[in-house]
């Protein structure tokens, strides 16, 4: 059984990260931005920022699980789900939202994704955990909370309601 | 006479094909009927479909899945229509594809099966789609295939077409959702027909009560009540209140072989025109696998109509085969 | 050669006799049952102290494959088989290349079967020149090179016209005719019985009539020449209530089941098992059920179907591969079973397996009276084995059976009074 993070309220999180995830995209000068989850962590997270931010581009899901650079050792998930981006991805500001980073293959595998989708202007990454230990050239450019993990250690998110940040040793 | 019982030395068996195509975990490892599968696993085919329907959506039409592997279509009879869906299918999961036509080619020469499998698993083959004009075919190719090659089968003789089947099943969910309370008629040469037969065997596995068959004697099989299907030799009280209508092909040599007179008279008993479609629910769904003979299974206006979801069947068609790929390919891996 | 065989319990259903008895041989005959004949001296003697001492079998329906088809078997291979399991004497067809349709032919496979030294071949010339149903062979000069019969099997692609034809000339000469009951045209490209596993499987099936519409039509042509008829392998339940009546009918016609048939249905097909595919097909069980009770009640005698092959010839897709089963080695444990299940008698087993098939032949074996050739088999009818490469010695290894326990085995076989297999 997981062993719930009892400091950590995750709704306050994400309220930091959406406020942080306006400036950052002000800032950049990046307007009406399209939103992708990644399912299934990263769109319950996307989910809410998509409704904080009151973005007027419908949220989009991707799946990686065609993606994975893994397929050929572990073989298909079988919870795979469709992908749904609404609309053109050519051309737009994406925000890329996840639960964890960890490796980073997550990640590459959702760039890949949205690049076979067309050619987006800029992609901002932003994770409700960031646990370090990357093993890919990568960064979140909006982080909701640093966790310092050992390897053996796993961080889970659980949810849609409440949303419920687990770690277990695995 | 007291023989009943079954000597010792013979094992009973009945038809089961689960031993050769699911592995030890009960995975689909080969696809070659859908007899003996589970509810679960045609249920998953049909989720991953579901989930592969949007690839053909993206600016790039591919996904990496299947990168670096080499999956050879086995066409032992011609169909170029089918080898181009699975052909496309491959592709799209980035697969590498090898079109083989061996209707004409290597066994006309007197290579056998068998040294076309070896050569080509000696060039590191993973999946070998097959097609091929006899029964048991695909059974047979798996059965002498190396344990980390899958085969899926592309239809053999009037044994089995199982991705024909789950794309037509994978269509009917889309437009019915719930298989449970439809009456579902196929109307055609079930005799002949590798389609029908694994029709039958999905539609029964997925819960539809009331399967029917339509066809005159000559095309149907001696023991229809046991596959599971009630037969109906009259079209109109075949279609009353039926929720879907399969048309298989009828093929051209029906008419040499004296199992029917004419085009003309199957066509006026058998063949589906608008004013036959209104025996059935008005929401009636109409398929056909193609390519339709006009006139013939049914007239135009029925297959460009509204009911007609024969499009629709195409464009699924690639899915179901992505998915049947991924997860044969997908669960076959052998350690290392 | 003088040979004992001792303490043996001997089984001669022709004879009305079942007991423990010695057989005393001297040249090539049964010189004595039970009495040692005056001066006799063994200069063998078999101890058969539990066993069973039968008179040979004769096995009416064989293919040995020679001349033409050595890549598959031999006569010397599939005759040491066949006295290995309880074979003296074997007809073959005249499927060979060339077609046995001539004395030549004849000859050669007498001479081939004389070399080899194990159990006596029967040949059946063909019935018509190179099996090809059109022209009557001669069969006078096959009767004269040794033929006991003459056979369109394994095929039956022949005419009524001159199948009748063929049943008059064969009527005039005496001659035995052997036929496969099966009509060509609707068995058509049928692999399967037709029903269940046809339907399952997409096989094409061969439909009961195939067989039955082929009797209907010999029985009358039987009736009408005259003619002896001898049906091989036939398959169904109507099929033998057919020969029941005609056999009442005092119509001369006789007919064998092959001794899987009595053992195995459709069902066995399984998922496109090649080794089951035989030819006539396996119907249902209620067929098999059937065919048992036509030997019980002597209706029918048992033969092998013997369909030896190479290995090559059962690694394809299941309709295209060769029919038939290399059985003359699972006859005997196969029938020694339904002994132990008691849907059979021993007197039956012997009666069906070699007094039967001798009366159909007009053959002075498969008996042990006293004069009578000594063609001779023993059996231990407890010992098991186990079927592999190493206990086989047919060529052809297609047997569903492999790698079976069987119960029952054959440990001496003589023919003509000569030691011809001892373990």
């Amino acid at each position: 059984m997981g062993e719930t993070l009892s400091a950590v309220d995750v709704e306050d999180i994400i309220d930091t990260m959406a406020g942080e995830l306006a400036q950052e995209m002000k800032r950049k000068k990046r307007v009406d931005p399209l939103m992708i989850g990644v399912h299934t962590g990263g769109l319950w997270v996307a989910e809410k920022l998509h409704r904080k931010l009151g973005l007027k581009k419908p949220l989009g899901e991707i799946d990686i699980s065609f993606y994975r650079d893994d397929f050929s050792r572990i073989g298909l998930n079988p919870q795979v789900k469709p992908s749904q981006i609404p609309c053109e991805v050519e051309g737009e500001n994406i925000i890329l939202v996840d639960d964890v980073l960890y490796t980073g293959r997550t990640s590459r595998a959702a760039l890949n994704e949205i690049f076979d989708y067309g050619r987006p202007d800029s992609v901002t990454l932003a994770v409700l955990v960031d646990r370090g230990e990357r093993e890919l050239p990568l960064h979140a450019d909006i982080v909701g909370l640093k966790l310092d993990l050992s390897p053996e250690k796993q961080v889970k998110l659980t949810g849609p309601a409440p949303l419920v940040l687990e770690t277990n040793r695995n | 006479m007291s023989s009943s019982k079954q000597p010792a030395s013979t094992s009973f068996k009945a038809p089961d094909s689960s031993r050769l195509q699911l592995d030890e975990q009960g995975r689909l490892r080969h696809f070659l009927t859908v007899e003996s599968l589970s509810k679960d696993i045609l249920t998953e085919i049909m989720d991953v479909a579901e989930s592969f329907s949007s690839v053909g959506h993206q600016a790039v039409k591919k996904v990496p899945v299947l990168r670096g592997k080499t999956i050879v279509n086995l066409f032992f009879e011609n169909s170029t229509r089918t080898r181009t869906t699975f052909d496309l299918a491959a592709k799209r999961l980035s697969a590498d594809v090898i079109n083989l036509n061996i209707a004409t080619s290597a066994t006309s020469k007197g290579e056998s099966i068998l040294d076309t499998i070896r050569n080509l698993e000696a060039m590191h083959a993973d999946m070998f789609v097959v097609r091929h004009s006899d029964s048991g075919a695909a059974h047979f190719i798996a059965n002498n295939v190396e344990p980390h090659v899958s085969v899926i089968n592309a239809g053999d003789g009037s044994h089995a077409h199982p991705t024909q089947a789950m794309l037509d099943m994978f269509t009917i969910r889309q437009v019915k959702k719930d298989f449970s309370n439809l009456n579902v008629a196929i109307i055609g040469d079930i005799l002949h027909s590798r389609v029908a037969r694994s029709q039958i065997q999905a539609l029964n596995t997925l819960g539809v009560k009331d399967i029917r068959v339509i066809a005159p004697r000559t095309l149907l099989p001696s023991d229809v009540g046991s596959l599971g299907a009630h037969a109906y030799g009259d079209l109109r009280q075949g279609l009353d209140n039926v929720d879907v209508i399969i048309m298989l092909r009828l093929q051209r040599e029906r008419m040499g072989s004296a199992l029917l007179p004419s085009e003309h008279e199957y066509f006026e008993c058998f063949g589906l025109t608008e004013e036959k479609l209104a025996y059935a629910k008005p929401d009636v769904t109409v398929m056909h696998p193609g390519p339709i003979n006009r006139g013939v299974e049914m007239d135009a206006a029925v297959a460009d109509g509204a009911h007609s979801v024969i499009l629709q069947q195409v464009t699924n068609g690639i899915a179901v085969r992505m998915a049947v790929m991924t997860l044969t390919l997908g669960h076959s891996k052998v350690a290392g | 050669m003088n040979i004992l065989i001792k303490n043996g319990r001997v089984v001669d259903p022709a004879n009305g006799y079942d007991g423990v008895q010695d057989v005393f041989i001297a040249n090539g005959k049964i010189e004595s049952l039970g009495t040692e004949p005056a001066g006799f001296t063994a200069e063998l003697t078999i101890d058969a102290s539990d066993q069973w001492v039968m008179p040979g079998f004769v096995d009416l329906s064989a293919s040995l494959r020679e001349p033409g088809y050595e890549h598959k078997a031999t006569i010397a291979s599939e005759s040491k088989a066949a006295v290995s399991a309880g074979y003296t004497a074997v007809c073959c067809l005249p499927d060979t290349t060339p077609v046995l349709d001539t004395p030549s032919v004849a000859q050669l496979i007498l001479d081939k079967a004389e070399e080899a030294g194990y159990a006596k071949v029967l040949p059946f010339g063909a019935l018509t020149v190179g099996l090809e149903g059109h022209t009557l062979s001669e069969m006078f000069a096959l009767k004269k090179a040794g033929c006991v019969a003459v056979s369109q099997a394994p095929k039956n692609n022949i005419n009524s016209q001159v199948l009748r034809r063929a049943l008059q000339y064969a009527k005039t000469h005496d001659l035995l005719v052997v036929l496969k009951p099966e009509d060509v045209l609707i068995k058509d490209r049928g692999c399967v019985h037709e029903g269940a596993i046809s339907s399952r499987l997409g096989l094409a099936g061969i439909p009961v009539s195939a067989e039955t519409v082929a009797i209907a039509q010999l029985i009358q042509l039987a009736e009408e020449t005259g003619a002896r008829v001898h049906l091989t392998g036939i398959s169904s339940a109507k099929a033998v209530s057919m020969l029941a009546r005609a056999q009442f009918a005092n119509i001369a016609m006789t007919a064998d089941v092959h001794a899987h048939q009595l053992h195995l249905t459709e069902l066995d097909v399984g998922t496109f098992d090649a080794n089951y595919h035989v030819s006539p097909p396996l119907r249902s069980a209620s067929d098999r059920d059937a065919l048992l009770a036509g030997v019980v009640e002597g209706i029918l005698s048992v033969s092998s179907g013997h369909q030896p092959h190479e290995a090559e010839a059962k690694q394809a897709p299941f309709p295209s591969t060769e029919p038939g089963i290399s059985s003359l080695e699972t006859v005997l444990p196969l029938m020694l079973k339904l002994v132990d299940e008691k849907l059979l008698s021993l007197s039956q087993l012997v009666s069906s397996l070699a007094h039967g098939p001798s009366e159909i032949l007009g053959l002075e074996t498969g008996c042990l009276s006293v004069g009578a050739p000594a063609d001779i088999c023993i059996v231990k009818a407890k010992e098991t084995w186990q079927i592999d490469e190493k206990n086989w010695l047919s060529r052809g290894m297609n047997t569903p059976y492999l790698g079976h326990q069987m119960k029952g085995r054959v440990t001496y076989t003589l023919v003509n009074g000569r030691l011809v297999f001892g373990k």
